[in-house]
């Protein structure tokens, strides 16, 4: 027996009739067809918006471009010397987070240089010099390069980050150099930019290895 | 001396009979996207036209191929770059349906308000870059001041205007922020007054109307016979929605109208855009009112979404699933499907297969713009030169998305 096909969540039944609008012709009466009405009734609409523009103008009462956006009248920034502030949300340049003891938080996994679509993230693993705590246990990034050309800002780096050492929340937008090598953003430089509110912190609370509330020492307050 | 000219009969002195080819494009500011039109005139009429694509061809369907199914979502974001987000929300819910999987309620209204905003967006800058070829910048100037305030919306909630890359498969990359519905709110009205502000000074206007009514006319029956859809074919009077014909998402539960046309020339095809974009208010307006403020937004399924961040930080289990989903991508059950949306220029179609990997075996795109352009030929054709403009841009053609 032939089995019935699983009902597909995807599709829904068709709901009611189809409520059709029909759009009119065009009335060609005696009003349009002379000209002088439309052309009146235009003038004025572009003249309201004129005077609002220039009388804000004129009397400095410019509304303010964020908090004011919707409002009538010129909302043209004067950039560079105003700026607009960028969102909570906004993908800007990327920075590295960086550690207590200011070393990278990234420990070269290969996961973001893998999401990024661009393939613009070139990280070299290496391992710590023989006496550090953190060998055997993790590996440094001894270059980690983004080319900021390439990168097309869509952030799955940063969703791909499982340790929260790359973000994009400088607040910053990608630059115009003069050249190509300077696109190219270093190990140092990614983790000399701050998050917009001046921090270098991290949401990831992994402890340092030999932490006695190290996670992976004893897991007897996690849940599972 | 002798005048040089005296044998040459009178017929020799005319000007040359034969047709004139004249190139429009492909880098012409009313061709936007690139699209080169090779036209045989006969004085100013188009006796011939041969309408040439692929200027801005990149392999979107190979390069599919090479990533995870997450990763192809910054390049549809690229395909229709007027209205992205119906392309990511169509591709998302094409993966979906190959998984046989449905995001939550509250992620389907989130889809349904994101998607109408980038189609508002969608139409305004069809109509206005349409106006303003004609003539009449000022309607594209309060156009595109109209779309700004969408594009602030999309900033603030995707955290990039135009190439957001913000739909995943089983949900999307972040809730709705706190101000989401009172942004909307506050800035339709806006939008609105605008649109009306910009209609008022044209569909009135003699110049406006006479360079639009009646050119460029195709019957409902070519347009069916070309594969049209979308805002072009319902300006000749089929009245074909993928929204309300398949309902997809949560259509289902909103009303609106669909707009037809009833000649299918250029005012049908501009007035029809006007009128879906008061539709899509209207969809918004209902979808507001009935998406729930609390509520995932991501299908709770941990082989397709990652962990949470929290987890990830601190358990070796929330790792290992972050690395596999990472590393490995989501893993789509061998098949092949096809869905469709309706996107800003009618049915968007990705039809896919997989082999069961995390990696999209063959992923072909149908683009609602390709079939549109289609026409082109047989419309300009007998036709003067400007009224090229007019017709071209009202079929909205979309190069990204068109040449794939």
């Amino acid at each position: 027996m032939a089995k019935a096909p699983a009902p597909n969540p995807w599709t829904k039944p068709r709901g009611e009739a189809i409520k059709l609008k029909v759009i009119p012709r065009p009335q060609r009466t005696a009003e349009v067809q002379s000209y002088v009405p439309a052309f009146l009734k235009g003038m004025s609409i572009t003249m309201r918006h004129f005077f609002k523009n220039t009388k804000e103008m004129v009397l400095g009462q410019k509304p303010d471009p964020v908090l004011e956006g919707l409002e009538e009248g010129i909302t043209t920034i004067n950039y560079p010397e105003e700026k607009r502030p960028y969102p909570e949300r906004f993908r800007g340049l990327h920075r590295l987070t960086l550690r207590q003891d200011d070393s990278p938080r990234c420990v070269a996994c290969l996961c973001c240089s893998t999401a990024c679509p661009a393939q613009c993230i070139h990280i070299v693993a290496a391992e710590y010099p023989e006496g550090d705590t953190r060998r055997g246990y993790e590996r440094y990034p001894s270059s980690f390069v983004i080319d900021e050309l390439r990168c097309i800002f869509c952030g799955f780096c940063v969703e791909a980050c499982p340790c929260d050492a790359i973000r994009m929340d400088t607040g910053m937008h990608a630059t115009a150099y003069d050249s190509r090598e300077q696109f190219i953003y270093k190990r140092e430089l990614l983790m000399s930019f701050t998050g917009r509110d001046g921090s270098r912190e991290t949401a990831n609370p992994r402890h340092e290895p030999g932490d006695e509330t190290h996670p992976g020492v004893t897991r007897e307050h996690m849940e599972h | 001396m002798e005048p040089l000219d005296l044998d040459i009969s009178e017929g020799e002195l005319e000007l040359p009979s034969e047709p004139m080819m004249l190139n429009m494009g492909p880098s012409h500011p009313a061709m936007h996207g690139t699209i080169r039109i090779v036209v045989e005139l006969s004085g100013e009429l188009i006796t011939k036209a041969d309408v040439q694509i692929g200027y801005l061809h990149r392999g979107f369907e190979k390069m599919c191929e090479r990533g995870t199914w997450t990763q192809v979502f910054p390049y549809v974001d690229r395909c229709n770059y007027v209205s992205p987000m119906l392309n990511n929300v169509g591709f998302a819910l094409a993966v979906e349906k190959m998984m046989g999987v449905t995001v939550p309620e509250r992620c389907q209204y989130y889809r349904v308000v994101l998607g109408e905003l980038a189609r508002i967006c969608d139409h305004m800058i069809c109509n206005g870059a349409m106006c303003m070829e004609l003539g009449a910048f000022t309607p594209f100037l309060y156009h595109a001041r109209a779309r700004d305030i969408i594009w602030d919306i999309f900033e603030e909630e995707t955290g990039a205007r135009v190439t957001h890359s913000f739909g995943r498969v089983g949900g999307m990359a972040a809730p709705p922020t706190q101000y989401f519905k009172e942004m909307i709110r506050a800035g339709l009205p806006r939008v609105q007054k605008f649109l009306s502000d910009s209609e008022r000074l044209l569909v009135k206007n003699r110049i406006f109307l006479d360079r639009l009514e009646g050119v460029g006319r195709i019957s409902k029956e070519d347009a069916l016979a070309l594969g049209w859809t979308g805002p072009t074919l319902r300006s000749t009077g089929a009245a074909y929605d993928v929204r309300r014909a398949h309902p997809y998402l949560v259509y289902d539960r909103m009303e609106f109208d669909v707009p037809v046309g009833t000649t299918g020339d250029n005012y049908d095809r501009f007035m029809c855009r006007m009128e879906e974009i008061r539709q899509s208010m209207r969809i918004i307006d209902q979808a507001l009112e009935q998406m729930p403020d609390e509520g995932p937004i991501n299908i709770d399924d941990p082989r397709i979404m990652l962990p949470p961040k929290g987890e990830v930080y601190t358990t070796i289990e929330a790792t290992i699933q972050h690395f596999k989903i990472v590393m490995e991508g989501i893993k789509v059950p061998a098949g092949e499907c096809y869905s469709y949306t309706e996107g800003g220029n009618g049915e968007l179609g990705f039809y896919m297969v997989s082999d069961g990997s995390g990696t999209p075996y063959r992923l072909r795109i149908r683009p609602p713009c390709f079939a549109v352009t289609q026409g082109l030929e047989q419309m300009i054709t007998g036709l003067m030169i400007p009224d090229v403009v007019p017709t071209f841009g009202s079929l909205n053609m979309i190069g990204g998305e068109c040449d794939h």
